[in-house]
């Protein structure tokens, strides 16, 4: 469903070489979370992949078409959910503007506006602002808006990054819950260790810029996860232990 | 102005520089006004206006006219009356809007009166002043004065009531009060808020200079301009606009370089 | 002069119900008459170039019965109106344009920095000139100072757009006539009227000062008959009345600007210049 090939990233202003020679994929259905040392490119990597930025070398193909622009059948949840939502509209206009722009009726718009803000139960406060509601809401807005466009393929930059630490662990649930609902093949893209074994199928650790992946692992946790069970089961740790060794390392062999 | 000199200036010159780009900025920089300047030129020459004289002749105008006594005689006098009407602004201004920013009543019981006399439009201040004060330097400088003064004012007394409040609870917690207290943190805290009144004051001084030397007054810059309209001296008097362009030019400029100064943390900060 | 993007941080001391407020206003006001008042009673000042202000409030209540009055009053209101208007349309045009044509800001930015600062008052020999004492005058210098400041305004605005906000409209396949219309226009709304608000002022000084200067009918030139003529309460009292003026137009703009910008954070929180 999402194929990266030999995907390299030279920003030409300052010559920097981001992302160095990075191949993998992603089957249909799958949740697969990306990990890395901090200034390693997961931005540059997720900007190409959305199609926002050119990259240098490497092909990036969703449902075996070539990216060149912003792909249709894919939604981005982006970190900085206060930028990302626009202030100058509702709740229920955020979430419905690239419905517009898809042209859907106006019936097929409410329906999925109202089904996607229940799914992140938020369909009470479809008229406020965002800026009327906490970031954890808001981020959900974020996601409601991704959900209500109907893609193929979810990207998530570091979604959770900037809220607190209870509100995270319900949105991970509720990504969880989403994920195994709809099966939408999603890259979730993190710097938490803990976060990316908890929600991830598979694991997918990169090293310093410029990035290469170093490790591709498969999470052997039962499929049902809880935030309290899940983390504390001997494997996980296992996991946790195993993918910290891995990024010191990417981070020391530079 | 002389309160906030004292900035740090970590150089924040982001010019991209190179010079293989050389030749496209000049390009760049130049090429509107030449095309301007030229359309002028066909212009003035197509249509034989008498109001609308050649670039050159108005060049030749420009430099027998400015290049001689009346510089001495009317431009820079009128620049210094400029300047001092605003200096002397900026003293009152800051002065007076520190106390009431700081104080909640004080604020309160001022900002009617202050509202209103901004709202007057600086302009009818000078048949008022005029008959005040008479016809002389001092009227003029008074005028520029009464005008600059209230966005100053009001910029300053915005600026420092919205100080800050984390920072305010620093200083308190660490003892730092009394004058070290409002140079670092009252000051440099509504700096951005001044040098926006400073700027609008800017504009407002030189619209009150040239007017205060057109109403009634016998040499300056608004005079002779005035005087050359009323003889149909026509490349004189396009010399005198130009003369006064490029005098708000170069002041904006002057401003531009001291708020970059003062105000460079400020930049940083937000970028 | 920017319009600041973001939350305000918490201010000092703002704790004063809105009665003690108006208490406090009105007592400082009643100060300012009293000074007024007091000072060419007191023989201060003398009478004859300024009037105690009782006399003043007198000759204001006088000249509002008068028809001459009001239409000065409308020839300046409309002066200022059609200058705005005028300025405030091709500024917002032209620069759209210059910001959307890739290019032409780079192009243009010499030009604009060299005639911005040019002050309007330097075309009034041009406009006594071409128009001499007529509404035209009073446009041009309106229309002049007035353009750059939207036109300044206009261009902030639309070169701050959010890179993220930017980035989530592209990412959902937005066309580029809706990232104008969706996130380019609402982001440049704060700045623009702002532009608006500077603009209005300006132009207000700017239709004063034509009237008074070159003689376009209108307050101005009641102004500057009133001093002509020695009838120096009279012409106190239209001081008054052109910053009660001032005022009005001040505030008609600041609601303007609330009623358009109800979600932008200057305005929730409270509105500052």
């Amino acid at each position: 469903m999402l194929e990266v090939t030999g995907l390299k990233k030279i920003y030409e202003t300052t010559g920097r070489e981001a992302v160095g020679d990075l191949t993998f994929q992603l089957d249909a259905g799958e949740l697969a979370c990306v990990v890395g040392p901090s200034g390693c490119g997961k931005t540059t990597l997720l900007r190409c992949i959305a199609g926002l930025l050119a990259p240098t070398a490497g092909t990036i193909r969703v449902a075996g078409r070539p990216v060149t622009g912003p792909p249709d059948d894919m939604a981005v949840v982006f970190q900085e959910y206060g930028r990302s939502l626009f202030p100058w509209m509702t709740v229920q206009q955020n979430v419905e503007l690239p419905l517009k722009e898809k042209k859907l009726p106006k019936a097929r718009r409410a329906e999925l506006i109202a089904e996607s803000l229940v799914a992140v139960g938020l369909d009470d406060v479809p008229r406020s602002y965002p800026w009327q509601l906490s970031g954890g809401m808001q981020q959900r807005v974020a996601i409601a808006r991704a959900l209500a466009y109907e893609p193929q393929v979810l990207l998530m930059d570091e979604p959770f990054a900037a809220v607190d630490a209870q509100t995270r662990a319900e949105l991970e649930d509720l990504v969880l819950r989403i994920w195994q609902r709809l099966g939408t093949t999603t890259l979730f893209i993190t710097h938490d260790i803990d976060e990316a074994i908890y929600l991830g199928r598979r694991v997918i650790v990169l090293s310093s810029s410029p990035t290469v992946v170093v490790e591709d692992i498969k999470v052997d946790l039962p499929p049902e996860r809880d935030q309290l069970t899940t983390r504390a089961l001997h494997r996980f740790t296992e996991l946790r232990g195993h993918v910290y060794a891995q990024i010191q390392r990417a981070k020391d062999a530079r | 102005m002389t309160v906030i000199e004292d900035a740090p200036a970590p150089g924040a010159g982001r010019r991209a520089s190179g010079a293989k780009g050389f030749g496209r900025t000049l390009l760049r920089v130049l090429g509107l006004p030449v095309l301007l300047i030229a359309g002028w030129w066909v212009f003035s020459v197509w249509s034989e206006s008498f109001y609308v004289p050649t670039p050159p002749r108005i060049a030749q105008a420009f430099a027998e006219t400015w290049f001689s006594r009346r510089l001495f005689d009317d431009a820079l006098p009128s620049v210094a009356r400029l300047l001092a009407g605003y200096a002397l602004a900026t003293v009152l201004g800051v002065g007076l809007g520190v106390p009431i920013g700081l104080s909640v009543r004080l604020r309160a019981a001022a900002e009617p009166v202050l509202e209103f006399f901004r709202a007057i439009p600086p302009p009818v201040l000078v048949p008022l002043i005029m008959l005040l004060a008479g016809i002389d330097n001092g009227m003029k400088i008074l005028v520029i004065v009464s005008g600059c003064v209230w966005p100053i004012l009001l910029n300053t007394v915005e600026g420092v009531r919205a100080l800050d409040e984390m920072l305010s609870d620093t200083c308190r917690v660490y003892g730092v009060r009394g004058w070290s207290r409002l140079r670092h943190l009252v000051l440099r805290g509504a700096s951005p808020q001044i040098m926006a009144g400073l700027r609008q004051a800017l504009s407002i001084g030189i619209i009150l200079m040239v007017i205060s030397e057109m109403f009634a007054s016998s040499s300056g810059l608004g005079f002779t301009i005035v005087l050359f309209q009323r003889g149909f001296a026509i490349p004189e008097m396009w010399s005198g606009i130009l003369l006064l362009g490029l005098l708000g030019f170069g002041l904006s400029m002057l401003f531009r370089m001291l708020e970059r100064r003062v105000l460079s943390w400020h930049w940083s900060h937000r970028a | 002069m920017t319009a600041s993007r973001g939350s305000r941080t918490g201010r000092s001391g703002s704790v004063m119900t809105r009665s003690a407020k108006l208490g406090h206003g009105l007592a400082g006001l009643a100060c300012l008459l009293a000074v007024m008042e007091a000072v060419p009673r007191l023989g201060v000042v003398d009478p004859r170039f300024l009037p105690p202000a009782s006399e003043i409030l007198g000759a204001l209540a006088a000249e509002v019965r008068t028809a001459a009055l009001w239409t000065a009053l409308g020839e300046t209101i409309g002066g200022w109106a059609l200058g705005l208007a005028i300025a405030f349309l091709t500024a917002v045009l032209i620069g759209v344009v210059i910001e959307v044509v890739p290019g032409l800001r780079a192009a243009s930015h010499s030009t604009i920095e060299f005639l911005r600062p040019i002050p309007s008052v330097a075309l009034i020999p041009l406009a006594t000139l071409l128009f001499g004492a007529s509404l035209g005058s009073t446009l041009l210098l309106v229309v002049y100072a007035a353009f750059w400041q939207v036109l300044i305004q206009v261009m902030y605005g639309v070169a701050d757009v959010d890179t993220v906000a930017d980035d989530t409209a592209r990412s959902y396949g937005l066309s580029r006539w809706s990232r104008i219309r969706y996130v380019v226009w609402p982001t440049a709304l704060p700045y623009i009227m702002t532009g608006l608000r500077l603009a209005a002022a300006v132009a207000f000084i700017l239709t004063i000062t034509a009237e008074l200067v070159i003689g376009s009918p209108g307050l101005g030139l009641e102004i500057q008959l009133a001093q002509s003529s020695g009838a120096v309460a009279t012409m106190y009292a239209l001081v008054v009345l052109a910053g009660l003026i001032g005022i009005v137009v001040n505030l008609a703009v600041r609601m303007l600007e609330r009623r358009v910008l109800a979600w932008h954070p200057s305005v929730r929180g409270e509105v500052t210049s």
